[in-house]
């Protein structure tokens, strides 16, 4: 058995989140596609709680939660950090990953509501944008220089967020409105660890035309 | 004063209380900014613009805002008295049970203090479900740290108070401790370690509140 397995779907965000740190690391892995629909027995006895992908099995360790395993990927193996070393920038780094994931829900629904549901969830969503928009005034990655924890925990926004902004024909995020994410989306895409491990464009797109049509019928 | 520490916190707020009990923990002096959440401060708003929330730690005059933040960042700084656990997968566990008490346990003890009847009694089906993995975890220990109070204990403090608060004002027992003996000796311990003991809110001020929190949901299900 590999010495670390991920367990994943193919367009989960979360799930890219942990490959990300492993690639970025260098650390070689098992990857073990899951079908939601029909969750394997594995899956429900390593997660039982939230009976979600990502888990991580490293060695006899079991981990949940995509950023929780991250810092699990920083601290246990060398290579490139994810999180900074000075103490406020790490708190930093923990704080804007944490309020992605809780804008996260609002920029899904967003782009799947109607009416004036969506109205409200647009507004929310682009207040979030330019917050982390602000953020990355002078900076190429919120890391810095380079990819960090934000920016991995943020991979929504460049890939699956554009993706569907394509798919479903939305106008939330601009290059007129957010120059500096929409930059940062190009930059984040066009590295190469992230264009590996990255969910085909056209397969994603066609992913969810096909759920957009479901969610309408 | 050598640290330059300010706490922004309201007086009852379960989240500063967990940045009160790291500070004290590790020994350091700060100043406390007490703020009435109905009318914040200028301070505030500038120090946590993004969510507008108290606890706000600031230290050398930069401010660090979400109290699980802050809890690792006081770790981080000040190495005495260790808060997390030195192993990295036990750092990453005592990560998910936080991240469990806020997603799950407090969202469903809070169910269980506002409905009644039919959908109270599955509010505390639901509620006991949760508590049980704490029960689990607090197997053969005194605190969720081990032997002395750490990152998870004062992550879960709140429960140490608020229960037996909630718990009067429902009229009814939540952790009772034929149930959840690990977890009852738990919250006695850590209420009563003498330096967290100094910090709670005064009781019958707390029970006012949630009693008026209470409320609302009261005459919805009339």
């Amino acid at each position: 058995m590999a010495e670390v397995q991920v367990y994943g779907v193919w367009c989960s965000a979360f799930v890219r989140r942990v490959e990300m740190g492993l690639k970025m690391k260098r650390v070689e892995y098992e990857y073990i596609e899951e079908d939601l629909k029909n969750k394997s027995d594995l899956l429900l006895k390593y997660n039982p709680i939230y009976k979600k992908v990502p888990v991580m099995l490293h060695n006899r360790n079991v981990l949940v939660e995509s950023l929780i395993i991250l810092e699990y990927i920083d601290e246990v193996w060398e290579g490139p950090p994810i999180l900074p070393k000075d103490p406020y920038e790490r708190a930093r780094a923990r704080f804007l990953a944490k309020f992605i994931d809780d804008k996260l829900p609002s920029m899904w629904k967003a782009c799947w509501s109607a009416g004036e549901e969506r109205e409200k969830l647009i507004v929310e969503t682009r207040e979030a944008l330019k917050i982390l928009e602000n953020e990355l005034k002078g900076k190429k990655f919120f890391g810095g220089d380079s990819i960090g924890l934000v920016d991995i925990t943020a991979n929504f926004i460049a890939g699956w967020f554009l993706g569907l902004h394509e798919s479903v024909g939305l106008q939330i995020m601009t290059q007129e409105n957010f120059p500096n994410l929409m930059k940062w989306a190009e930059e984040y895409s066009g590295n190469s660890f992230i264009k590996e491990n990255m969910p085909d464009k056209e397969k994603l797109v066609a992913h969810y035309k096909i759920l957009k049509t479901g969610a309408q019928s | 004063m050598a640290e330059e520490l300010k706490l922004f916190r309201s007086w009852s707020s379960p989240y500063a209380l967990r940045v009160v009990h790291a500070l004290k923990i590790k020994g350091l002096e700060f100043e406390t900014v007490v703020e009435d959440l109905k009318n914040k401060s200028a301070s505030l708003l500038e120090y946590n613009p993004t969510y507008k929330k108290v606890p706000i730690l600031v230290h050398k005059g930069r401010p660090i805002c979400e109290s699980l933040v802050i809890l690792e960042y006081i770790d981080e700084t000040w190495k005495q008295s260790p808060l997390l656990p030195q192993n990295p997968y036990d750092r990453a566990m005592a990560r998910f049970w936080a991240k469990f008490g806020e997603d799950k346990v407090f969202p469903s003890i809070w169910s269980v203090f506002v409905s009644q009847g039919k959908d109270q009694e599955g509010a505390m089906a639901q509620a006991a479900g949760n508590l049980k993995y704490l029960e689990e975890q607090l197997k053969g220990k005194k605190f969720f740290g081990g032997e002395s109070i750490g990152y998870l204990d004062i992550a879960f403090g709140w429960m140490a108070n608020l229960i037996s608060i909630l718990e009067e004002i429902a009229d009814l027992k939540l952790i009772d401790a034929e149930t959840f003996p690990c977890l009852s000796a738990w919250m006695n311990n850590f209420a009563d370690d003498p330096v967290i003991k100094e910090c709670w809110p005064p009781r019958d001020k707390m029970i006012e509140k949630f009693k008026a929190m209470r409320e609302p949901y009261l005459k919805q299900g009339a």
